[in-house]
């Protein structure tokens, strides 16, 4: 087996791990630990990706390639750079956290679910690592089918509009990308990442765009959003705004900004515009939503403008800022989810009318719900300080008023995290919070505890992703 | 003294297999006891087909250098073969669902159905070799008057009847309009043979070109595209939901076969023109199908509207008339008419256990009811979609590329936007399969016990997922086929 096989492994382990779980009849039990032991297993394999990686190469790593449509010059080719290796780590820890607390929870049709679950760790390792256009494609929409049911299927009250909005939302994006993607494939005559030459075509440039800024998402593009973070199950939503929403951000990193220097220098100011709105806008949101879903959410969306507005700054640092403040934010949201779920689950509700007063009596719920609050608002010292700092300099490259957009929203970011976090540990009693409502169980604190570890890892060394990120987009472009 | 031409037996075995079990089957409607007589015809029926897929694969394999045979009436060559084995898996996949689902009181022409059902593959084989003006009528009018009795096979309920009815007159319509424009190509070019017509035709001859207009327009009716397609719903809502597969998946293959030859060999001197009428028919039929689709409740009428839209999609790699068109109309067409037919077979499955039509209101619950059939199901319509769950995606891909090589970026737009529509139709099965309210669910619970166990259904349902499943791996070796397949015709 040679090394490449190892991001093969990792992308068909799950999948097949899923069809495994969907034949067979096994118990929920059985279901569940064959699920978190496999999603355990893609955390192993990338340690052991993440140890044999050589950051001192710029090139492609752990590559494996194959046929696939030779017509028409497309192949399996699948690797990592040293960006893709955080993302796919982002993911794959993410998803076991994620999966971990399905299992915790209990839910019910439980070989429908740990199967969509597999899928989906599959579907995202994909997106990571896929280094042919198609691929990516396929990869990408692949995500869009297990979380549809998810949440369809798992989801709260109003799931059926929340998913029918969410798919045709991501779905119109998609299909822009796929028209894009002919079309630049076709000009070119390959699809493949690494191979495929520059094109300054601003038509398919503006496709592979609108895709992603659905994704990730940008403003006016989040219509989809707070519904179905409201709608989906905790960990679906964790999953769905800690790993599958930095898959449209990655695909501008990887896609649409190298592949389309000439385009994206031109429609520079519009993007940072709109990724500056986006952080201003979902701030605001933030701090005016009535439930502690909604402020992740939005949150969310803010973020996604914050790294839009580093990687759209065009300079070493903001592309860096972005790719530790991709993988920072992504641990912070998926705890921050899963959090709100256990909270969801001692008092059947996350709004902060009828919550309070949760941290009388229960110190690790406290605890971890101030320090992943506290580091998500950037406080010095903390990884997403590290992430915004390096955006906001590489932004104030670009242009001063940039950063102190930038800069303005991080004060907007302590007032809503803040404004949560006392909504719901402190003031008085709320009226839902009763006494007998336990702190955090051992299970819960096995899954969160280790998301928080590594943000703190993160915090106290961010360089170790800042300054193993490998070449920038226009390394990328150029690297063989 | 008449000059018989030479035959080549062998090129037309395909037809003679297939003829030949039709015959068996109508012997045992007389001779079989009615006891045996649904397991005999069925039991032919199958080996019929599956002859028919070994004489079509072997003569692929010899057909490498295509040619005419028989004095010049039908085409050898792997384009025709390649379709024939489409034709008679999807007539397996019939049999295997008509063996349990075609249900009579008293089995009283179940022996007849399977021997038409033969009967019709036979014609469509035969049609998509044909290379004369001549045999493509004949041919075509084999298996359309097949078709029309086997909609009315249950010829004593209404539905079906008016079904067979509808198609009957329509479906003469569309030959009446075949057959005259074959009459002006004629009158225009003094021959009959696609191969003299493209070295007579002027594409300056007006005659000739209301010809090939009319060609189209009855080509138009067989594959349902718009504005050819008012049929459609009627008859795929009211005939038997196997025949409906069957038709569906079948008809589709025959006629688009059919229709890339003739435009290649008989009429390349139009193609300006005939590209343009095909990317126009393709604009209207992906409007009217996905639209139509989006307010049905039957789920048959949907999939009727659902197979108009795919005749656009499939009508975006015709129109581009490339030798990658042709590829991506070929790969398309494997990959549909899995999915046309497996989803067609799911709703049977439905409707046999509930007996009455399937809305998507008595779809509640079905997914978790019947697994198998439900995952089958979603994967049958994600692909619809062109969702990246099997082969459809592909297809789609495809014949998207096609017309982006062709230099028409606009029809991939609008392929893209009637993708999205689609989504929200395709969608509200799989909503209805899997997400309603549990208090919906038990509102439309089955009465009368635990479903019929139905194997040989799930068998046909089971092959029809690995094709289109399979067909997202398989991309390379598909496309091969598909290449040497198109690269018989001349480009």
């Amino acid at each position: 087996m040679t090394v490449g096989a190892l991001t093969s492994v990792l992308v068909w382990l799950p999948i097949g791990a899923a069809l495994v779980v969907w034949v067979l009849p096994l118990s929920r039990y059985a279901t569940g630990a064959l699920a978190l032991l496999v999603s355990l297993a893609e955390v192993g394999i990338w340690i052991e990706q993440a140890a044999r990686f050589d950051f001192s190469r710029s090139g492609l790593q752990f590559a494996q390639r194959g046929g696939w449509i030779k017509d028409l010059h497309v192949s399996y080719h699948v690797g990592e750079y040293a960006f893709s290796l955080w993302f796919v780590g982002l993911g794959v820890v993410c998803m076991a956290a994620c999966i971990g607390y399905g299992f915790w929870v209990g839910r019910d049709r439980s070989r429908a679910y740990f199967g969509l679950m597999l899928f989906l760790t599959g579907a995202i390792v994909g997106v990571f690592v896929a280094q042919d256009l198609l691929l990516f494609y396929a990869f990408f929409e692949a995500m869009l089918i297990p979380l549809y049911v998810l949440v369809g299927v798992w989801g709260g009250p109003a799931r059926l509009g929340a998913t029918i909005k969410f798919v045709i939302y991501t779905m119109a994006g998609s299909l822009f990308m796929l028209a894009a993607l002919i079309a630049y494939g076709l000009h070119v005559g390959t699809f493949d990442l690494v191979d495929g030459p520059t094109n300054a075509s601003r038509w398919i440039f503006l496709g592979f765009m609108l895709a992603f800024a659905i994704k990730s998402p940008l403003f006016p593009f989040h219509g989809w959003l707070p519904d179905a973070y409201r709608e989906a199950p905790p960990e679906v939503a964790a999953a769905l705004s800690g790993v599958v929403a930095k898959a449209g951000l990655y695909g501008m990193l990887r896609i649409a900004i190298p592949k389309f220097p000439d385009p994206a220098s031109y429609y520079r100011t519009l993007f940072l515009a709109l990724a500056a709105l986006a952080l201003v806008y979902g701030s605001i949101l933030a701090f005016r939503s009535p439930d502690l879903r909604g402020v992740v959410a939005y949150s969310s969306f803010a973020q996604s403008g914050l790294i839009a507005l580093g990687l759209f700054s065009g300079t070493r640092l903001g592309f860096d800022g972005a790719v530790l403040q991709i993988v920072a934010h992504g641990f912070i949201s998926t705890a921050l989810f899963l959090l709100s779920g256990t909270v969801e689950r001692r008092t059947t509700t996350d709004q902060f009318a009828l919550l309070g007063g949760m941290a009388r009596g229960r110190p690790a719920i406290a605890t971890l719900l101030m320090t992943t609050g506290i580091i998500s608002l950037a406080v010095p010292g903390s990884a997403a300080f590290a992430g915004e700092f390096l955006i906001l300099a590489g932004a104030f490259q670009r242009a001063w008023w940039w950063a102190a957009i930038g800069a303005g929203a991080i004060v907007l970011a302590a007032m809503y995290m803040l404004r949560a976090i006392s909504a719901v540990l402190h003031q008085a009693r709320g009226s839902t919070v009763a006494d007998e409502a336990l702190d955090l169980r051992a299970g819960e604190l096995a899954l969160i505890v280790p998301l928080v570890a590594v943000l703190l890892v993160l915090s106290a060394w961010p360089a170790g992703i800042s300054g193993h990120t490998g070449p920038t987009p226009t390394t990328v472009r150029s690297a063989p | 003294m008449i000059q018989t031409p030479h035959v080549d037996w062998f090129a037309i075995s395909t037809i003679l297999v297939l003829l030949g079990a039709s015959f068996v089957a109508l012997l045992g409607a007389v001779l079989v006891p009615r006891p045996a007589r649904r397991p005999f015809a069925a039991g032919v029926s199958a080996l019929g087909f599956v002859g028919g897929i070994v004489t079509s694969v072997w003569l692929y394999v010899d057909s490498a250098n295509g040619h005419l045979v028989i004095a010049n009436a039908f085409a050898r060559d792997r384009w025709t073969m390649l379709a024939q084995v489409v034709i008679c898996g999807t007539g397996l996949a019939a049999t295997l669902v008509g063996a349990e689902q075609i249900a009579r009181p008293r089995d009283d022409h179940i022996a007849e159905f399977f021997s038409l059902l033969l009967a019709c593959a036979a014609g469509m084989v035969f049609f998509v070799g044909a290379a004369n003006l001549m045999v493509m009528f004949l041919s075509l009018e084999w298996f359309s008057i097949a078709l029309y009795v086997m909609c009315a096979i249950d010829y004593d309920v209404e539905g079906p009847l008016e079904a067979g009815l509808k198609y009957l007159v329509v479906g003469s319509f569309g030959s009446a309009a075949l057959l005259f424009g074959s009459a002006l190509v004629y009158g225009a070019t003094n021959h009959i043979d696609f191969a003299g017509i493209r070295a007579n035709g002027s594409s300056n001859d007006l005659l000739l070109v209301l010809g090939l207009a009319m060609i189209i327009a009855g080509l138009g009716f067989k594959s349902s595209s718009a504005p050819f397609h008012m049929w459609t719903p009627d008859v795929y809502e009211g005939a038997p939901t196997t025949v409906t597969a069957f038709m569906s998946a079948a008809t589709k293959v025959a006629a688009f076969v059919l229709a890339f030859r003739i435009l290649r060999t008989a009429f390349p001197q139009d193609e300006h023109l005939w590209s343009w009428a095909f990317a126009g028919i393709a604009v209207a039929s992906l409007a009217i199908g996905n639209l139509a689709a989006l307010v049905q409740r039957n789920v048959k009428r949907m999939l009727a509207y659902s197979s108009i839209s795919h005749a656009g999609f499939l009508l975006i790699g015709l129109s581009a008339g490339s030798s990658l068109g042709g590829r991506a109309l070929m790969y398309y067409l494997i990959v549909y008419s899995a999915m046309a037919f497996g989803s067609f077979a799911v709703v049977a499955a439905r409707e046999r256990e509930l007996g009455v039509p399937v809305t998507l209101d008595n779809l509640a619950g079905f997914g978790w009811e019947r697994p198998f059939l439900g995952v089958a199901m979603w994967f049958f319509l994600f692909g619809f979609a062109g969702l990246p769950l099997g082969g459809g995606f592909v297809a789609k891909f495809y014949v998207f590329s096609a017309a982006y090589d062709h230099g028409w970026a606009w029809l991939v737009i609008v392929g893209v936007v009637a993708t999205l529509v689609s989504l929200y139709y395709y969608l509200a099965v799989v909503r209805a399969m899997y997400m309603r309210p549990s208090e919906e669910l038990r509102v439309a619970a089955v009465t009368g016990g635990s479903p019929p166990r139905e194997p040989l259904l799930h068998v046909a349902v089971g092959l029809a997922l690995a094709v289109s499943v399979g067909s997202l791996f398989a991309v390379g070796p598909l496309i091969d086929l598909a290449k040497h397949a198109a690269s018989a015709l001349p480009f």
